[in-house]
């Protein structure tokens, strides 16, 4: 840019954007260092395959990627599990967010004893909680089998077998995870002036048509907030499959970023733990994308 | 509650008739159903972690009370030390975050200079790409920065917090201009004026910000699973899960005693100040 000599306008232009630059130094090192740096050379280990011993790594192109599709069962089945597991857990633990925060709301007796029932599950760790849960889901002496043994029911190994693994991890995710949602429900509602709830009860409306059609609505930006954050932690949290399946058995209960810790630290494949944070990547990168791109222009925020 | 939302309760409990409160009771009834279904895990842990293993899974209310499964917990991993790493990656990534972020978003917020919707794209980057996806390249870093099993390593990634820096940014963006400008004129620096003017009328976004990071880097797991490998770094949560994996089998007494204690001081601080936690989590998610 040409810039005038000695024009003060300029001068002080430029000194401001050094300090700025200075002040911003910090957080753009570690930015680079942790986030962009590490995201372009994920992208970039991933056309090569992984240096062994005295093998260095080569270029093998989209290798990798053909490689999940059509020669890896393990990684179709994550991402079936992943998709599963984000589709039944996110509605279930938004719907149960909002009724809890539909409640909670309300003038009911113990109100503040409910809002910590249902909020305290978020404040454990999900490795605390995993561990809790474990001892519900043990063979024989556990909680839920003592239950299903008064009914007359037969021993389940939730966690042990492939058919109720994932559900049961399933479960303590919508467990943890509710309450937390409930909070930004529970703002939204708090911010709904009490006379629309008046006005509707003039006109005779029950309350279920002013939830439905009055309270629903003018949650949508929540709901749409809540979800996207949903949808990112459904791929991003495993602290519970880590601490209760292990992945297992025969992969039925693994996820996505669980297969990739266990290929990258486990196996050590590195390179094609990278393609497959790619796949992770572009799962977050389109979410995000749909989220400023489609809805955000759908639902009008205040 | 005000007075003001008493007396309209009071008025709307005159008007119900017979119909609405049985709805009333049917959705207490719910309410409270849901919510003894909800802390059930907890006082559950709470029951086995009190009693002897004998009664674990047997709830007999004349099972003696005892602090045993505790002690027990403690002799066998150094939970101590574990709570040690988990209270130091605390602090230390929390002030890390506060200060890198202050300084980000008064530059965001109040400056105008070259680059600045470029950076604030590359500082929104982090929003969708959180450092705990990217476990192989950031692993790889961190061992060639030399600092593997550190608490360091574990915080670092996370010091630069674009959730920070936009929760900041957002906040300095309402502190009116008359109170930057009188300051400036009294004499006062730019970084005074961020000291003495921002910092402080931003309090409650700090406490709400400190509040969220503290608990998310106290339940962090995966991240500091993988960059850790000793007892004299292990945040409570590795540990726990290396106690409860490798050393226990199934004493589950002594695993509920272990489990409540890494969770112990976040419970106890949050049942003491639940507005501000709730309040926080609200704050942190609006904005």
């Amino acid at each position: 840019m040409a810039r005038p000599v000695g024009d003060p306008c300029m001068d002080r232009r430029l000194l401001t954007t050094i300090y700025a630059w200075l002040l911003l130094l910090p957080a753009m090192v570690l930015l680079v260092a942790f986030t962009h740096y590490p995201t372009v050379a994920t992208f970039w280990a991933s056309f090569f395959s992984t240096a062994r011993g005295r093998r260095p790594a080569s270029f093998l192109g989209l290798d990798h990627y053909r490689r999940m599709i059509t020669d890896d069962p393990v990684f179709l089945q994550v991402v079936w599990n992943n998709f599963l597991y984000a589709l039944v857990t996110i509605p279930l633990s938004i719907g149960i967010a909002l009724v809890m925060a539909l409640w909670v709301n309300e003038r009911l007796a113990g109100r503040g004893f409910l809002r910590m029932a249902y909020f305290t599950p978020t404040v454990l760790p999900m490795v605390a909680a995993a561990n809790i849960w474990l001892f519900f889901y043990t063979p024989g002496f556990g909680l839920l089998n003592q239950i299903i043994a008064l009914f007359g029911g037969p021993d389940v190994n939730f966690l042990g077998s492939p058919e109720t693994a994932l559900w049961s991890v399933m479960a303590v995710s919508v467990w943890k995870e509710a309450g937390f949602f409930m909070i930004f429900y529970l703002a939204a509602l708090q911010s709904i002036p009490p006379s629309l709830k008046e006005a509707a009860k003039l006109e005779g409306a029950s309350d279920f048509h002013y939830v439905r059609r009055i309270v629903l609505p003018l949650l949508m930006p929540t709901t749409l907030f809540v979800l996207v954050n949903a949808v990112i932690g459904a791929f991003r949290v495993v602290d519970h499959i880590v601490a209760m399946t292990g992945g297992g058995p025969s992969n039925a209960s693994s996820l996505l970023l669980f297969y990739i810790y266990e290929t990258g630290f486990k196996f050590w494949d590195t390179s094609y733990a990278a393609a497959l944070t790619v796949v992770l990547l572009a799962v977050l990168i389109t979410v995000s994308v749909l989220q400023v791109t489609v809805l955000d222009k759908r639902i009008h925020y205040r | 509650m005000t007075s003001a939302a008493l007396a309209q309760g009071s008025a709307a409990a005159r008007i119900v008739d017979a119909g609405t409160r049985l709805d009333h009771l049917l959705v207490t009834a719910g309410a409270w159903l849901l919510a003894v279904l909800w802390i059930l895990p907890l006082l559950f842990a709470l029951w086995a972690a009190f009693h002897p293993p004998l009664y674990a899974a047997r709830f007999d209310l004349t099972a003696p009370l005892t602090l045993d499964n505790f002690t027990r917990a403690m002799a066998a991993a150094p939970f101590a030390r574990y709570m040690l790493n988990t209270l130091m990656l605390v602090t230390m990534t929390l002030a890390g975050q506060l200060v890198i972020s202050t300084l980000a978003a008064f530059a965001f917020a109040r400056l105008e200079f070259w680059g600045r919707d470029l950076l604030f794209f590359l500082v929104l980057v982090q929003l969708m790409i959180t450092p705990d996806v990217l476990l192989v390249e950031n692993y790889r870093i961190v061992s060639s920065l030399g600092i593997l099993d550190t608490i360091l390593a574990i915080g670092l990634p996370y010091m630069a917090s674009a959730f920070g820096i936009f929760l900041l940014r957002q906040t300095f963006k309402t502190v009116p201009k008359e109170l930057d400008d009188a300051a400036r004129i009294e004499g006062c620096t730019t970084l005074g004026i961020l000291l003495r003017v921002y910092v402080p009328l931003a309090r409650p976004i700090y406490v709400a910000f400190g509040l969220v990071s503290v608990s998310f880097h106290w339940n962090n797991f995966l991240w500091p699973l993988i960059v850790t490998s000793s007892v004299e770094t292990r945040p409570v949560t590795v540990g726990l899960q290396v106690f409860a994996s490798v050393d226990q089998g199934i004493d589950w007494s002594v695993i509920s005693a272990a489990t409540l204690f890494t969770s112990a001081p976040l419970l106890i601080a949050f049942l003491l100040f639940q507005r501000q936690f709730v309040q926080s989590f609200m704050r942190a998610g609006i904005k």
